[in-house]
């Protein structure tokens, strides 16, 4: 039986009766082939109702379900329970403030998303009727990897920067941001390196590479943070030799 | 009570309600859009789709070929006007996503390829790899960050549509971080929240697909039609039920049984020499029927199939379908690159919902539904795969426009009876929370539920176990009043989320297994093994099941024909 049960020790806070986290143990009978999130819906359907965490695609796709499993960040939907032995220990992603339970609050983030301006920015919008923009296979490699992110948030909870400077852009927002300015599509470089160079910089980036690690997609984030930062320092440098709006 | 006014209130958040929103601001200089879902944008379940978003794009393919593809993989009773809408607005709507950045897939010469799919008789299919929804969803809400007028209610669940004057006003919103109920106000509201494949055990829909929209509008006393139509995709993981895309046959994948044998070219299932690329609901039948006659491979969760890949070679799988090759390794413990997928037909998508006209637009007025949430009648009896990602944006799109002007036509209305309505939610939804006394288990009915529609209401149905089922539906919901909920706290409470769900699918089961037993035919993804052969004299009609205290109750709206005249469906 031993090898078939499960002891998950689950960080619970609940701020309206809690002032602090605490731990709670369930046991957990488990099968070969579950997943981390397996156990802990096990846990709130058969033991306890009042356990709060997110998930919804259950196939690494929709991003909900991240969290700290045994102290490394971990998409619980696609992390084996073989991977871990009799203790499972889950704590929600570490560098954000706790809702709930393992619940963290993502408003930052959404915040950083849309200060990178993760859309195409263009001079003269391209009428419908002109149809597609040509894009070769090779234009498309050049950011496809950056458009990967499900913003799971495992490389902001893994960052040492995003734990010490809450206003650090961050892999995942600073990726964004230089998946458009990949695009051969796109004209807003102008705009989004003003933004990778001012608030929330991309400068803070200390090389660390954990982002690159976690990510579960391997999108790489930390190439993206690097690219960026040559990018906006050279489009820094031009803007003194050819004036803004120049081209 | 707060109460928040915006114009056009906008209930969920993918691939429909996001376009929908885009579509409205650009529709209007100053309307503001509250967009309110019960997860973040991006977790949507848009993300999930796979293989490819369909529209015409090629010299060889045309528009007349496209709607009579549609036509007839609806078996009959999709609506033409709608069809040739859909068809000539598709084109546009895959281009504009490109404009606003989805990274679709690239020939040599650098325009959009496409690649085949079921049931379409030339490659017309859009993909950007194999997460193609992904890829929409995060361009499409990307894109709507640029829009000031797009006020986002992330993790708020309706639970109420706030009717007044025989007009929606607004709805009743539970913010599920906060634990309080507010009246979010419009002159017009979209629904836009999806389908409801968690009413069954064994589905490819993620865990937020319990058909919350189709029973606001249903408690409403708008109409769902046509629920009797679940589409089974013939290739789902076994165990978990997730999806492997249609795009790997239509890149070249067979589909085998325990003998090695490919089924559908060796034995007559009706799909001709389509064999792999036939329609959904024939391919489902033609898998149920060879593990009913004993070639089918045992496994730990039941019998199955194979989808062989292997020929396709590694670099092409990669290329192609990346995505496949990372779910079969994680999920199902085998490499697509050197042994076949284990998988069997599983519960994916509702082609019934609720009823709306072309234009979106519901039966009570300011209402509009898009998506899959919706049933604007143009998957009909059977939708074609890739139809469906591009129904989200060419009607999401026409609900937001056609929204904007309706509400530009009507007066906000007052406040006072939208307030009590919402206060009464409120006061309803806090009792609920407190209510620990039950002897229900929320899980148990959930399983309940799960086990009976599977036996009732499968790829193959009867009218006894319809019945069965339909009387096991009526009590569950008796029971579900019963239920003991644990968790009383105002933050986060998932608990109480999953309580409201599990009613919204119960009174979504009952529309959908009542609407089934009543249809003595067998047509697209409705089989009957009591009445096999479709019934164009007796059932060429949409199912209308209305909302009533005492149980359901049925009513009947005419298919639009066209120049397409039923006839027998065969490929």
């Amino acid at each position: 039986m031993a090898e078939n049960r499960k002891t998950f020790v689950v960080t619970r806070f609940d701020p309206d009766r809690d002032e602090a986290p605490r731990k709670q143990s369930y046991e957990v009978p488990v099968q070969p082939d579950w997943k981390v999130l397996d156990g802990l819906n096990y846990i709130k359907d058969e033991l306890d109702g009042s356990l709060s965490h997110r998930w919804s695609c259950r196939m690494a796709v929709c991003g909900s379900c991240g969290m700290m499993v045994n102290g490394k960040p971990s998409l619980t939907c696609k992390d084996p329970l073989s991977n871990y032995g009799d203790k499972v220990d889950v704590a929600p992603l570490a560098n954000f403030p706790v809702v709930r339970d393992l619940v963290i609050d993502l408003d930052g983030f959404m915040e950083k998303l849309q200060k990178v301006k993760p859309w195409i920015i263009v001079a003269k919008e391209k009428a419908v009727e002109e149809g597609t923009y040509r894009q070769s296979p090779e234009e498309l490699e050049y950011f496809r990897q950056f458009s990967m992110c499900i913003n799971c948030m495992l490389c902001y909870s893994a960052c040492p920067v995003v734990g010490n400077e809450p206003e650090f852009l961050g892999p995942a927002a600073i990726a964004l941001g230089h998946r458009y300015n990949m695009d051969s599509r796109d004209e807003g470089q102008h705009e989004r390196n003003e933004v990778f160079r001012g608030e929330g910089t991309v400068f803070a980036c200390s090389y660390a590479n954990e982002c690159s690690e976690v990510c579960p997609k391997h999108v790489d984030p930390a190439a993206a943070v690097n690219q960026s930062k040559i990018n906006a320092v050279i489009d820094w440098a031009t803007s003194f030799v050819v004036p803004r709006g120049g081209k | 009570m707060e109460v928040i006014r915006h114009d056009i209130v906008i209930v969920g958040g993918g691939g429909a309600g996001i376009r929908a929103a885009i579509a409205a601001v650009e529709a209007s200089p100053d309307a503001s859009v509250a967009m309110v879902s019960k997860v973040y944008p991006m977790r949507s379940h848009t993300v999930s789709a796979e293989g490819g978003a369909a529209a015409v794009a090629r010299s060889d393919d045309s528009l007349e070929m496209h709607g009579y593809d549609t036509v007839k993989g609806s078996d009959f009773l999709g609506d033409q006007d709608v069809i040739q809408y859909f068809v000539e607005q598709a084109p546009k709507e895959l281009t504009l996503l490109e404009h606003w950045g989805c990274p679709w897939s690239r020939n040599e010469d650098g325009t959009v390829a496409t690649r085949a799919f079921g049931g379409m008789s030339t490659k017309r299919t859009w993909y950007a790899a194999d997460k193609v929804g992904f890829h929409m969803l995060h361009s499409l809400f990307q894109h709507s960050l640029r829009f000031d007028r797009i006020v986002r209610y992330d993790e708020q669940f309706v639970t109420k549509l706030l009717v007044d004057g025989g007009a929606v006003r607004g709805v009743a919103s539970l913010d599920v971080r906060e634990g309080v109920v507010r009246a979010i106000l419009g002159r017009a509201v979209i629904l836009a929240t999806g389908g409801a494949g968690k009413i069954f055990p064994f589905t490819t829909n993620g865990n937020i697909k319990t058909g919350d929209g189709m029973a606001l509008a249903y408690r409403a006393g708008v109409p769902l039609k046509d629920m009797e139509f679940v589409q089974y995709h013939p290739t789902g993981l076994p165990g978990t039920g997730i999806l492997i895309t249609e795009a790997t046959r239509g890149e070249g994948g067979h589909l085998k049984n325990a003998e090695g044998e490919r089924f559908l070219v060796t034995r007559d299932y009706g799909v001709g020499t389509k064999a792999e690329l036939g329609p959904r609901d024939m391919i489902s039948r033609a898998i149920v029927q060879e593990i009913e006659a004993g070639r089918g491979v045992k496994g730990p969760y039941g019998e199955y199939v194979h989808l062989d890949l292997t020929h396709l070679g590694e670099a092409a799988i990669d290329k192609k379908l990346p995505m496949v090759r990372e779910l079969a390794k994680i999920y199902a413990g085998v490499d697509p690159v050197y042994e076949p997928i284990p998988i069997r037909p599983v519960v994916h998508y509702m082609m019934g919902g609720v009823d709306t006209d072309i234009d979106g637009a519901t039966s009570l007025p300011g209402l509009y539904a898009a998506g899959e949430v919706a049933c604007v009648s143009l998957n009909g009896a059977n939708r074609l795969g890739s139809n469906s990602l591009t129904e989200c944006l060419v009607f999401g799109a026409r609900a937001g426009r056609e929204a904007v002007r309706y509400a530009a036509g009507t007066d906000a209305g007052g406040e006072a009876a939208s307030r009590q309505q919402a206060e009464e939610e409120s006061a309803r939804l806090a009792s609920a929370r407190d209510a620990r006394s039950g002897s229900e288990k929320l899980s148990q009915l959930r399983r309940e539920l799960n086990r009976t529609m599977e036996s009732g209401c499968g790829v193959y149905r009867e009218q006894a176990s319809m019945d069965e089922t339909v009387r096991t539906l009526a009590q569950l919901k008796q029971r579900m009043s019963e239920v003991r909920l644990e968790d009383s706290s105002t933050v986060f409470n998932t608990e109480i989320t999953a309580a409201l769900e599990l009613d919204n699918m119960l009174e979504v089961a009952e529309a959908l297994a009542v609407s089934a037993a009543h249809r003595r035919e067998s047509r697209g993804a409705h089989t009957r093994r009591d009445a096999p052969t479709r019934d164009d004299h007796n059932y060429l009609y949409h199912t209308l099941c209305y909302y009533d205290a005492a149980g359901p109750r049925l009513g009947r709206k005419d298919v639009t024909l066209g120049k397409w005249v039923p006839e027998e469906r065969k490929y």
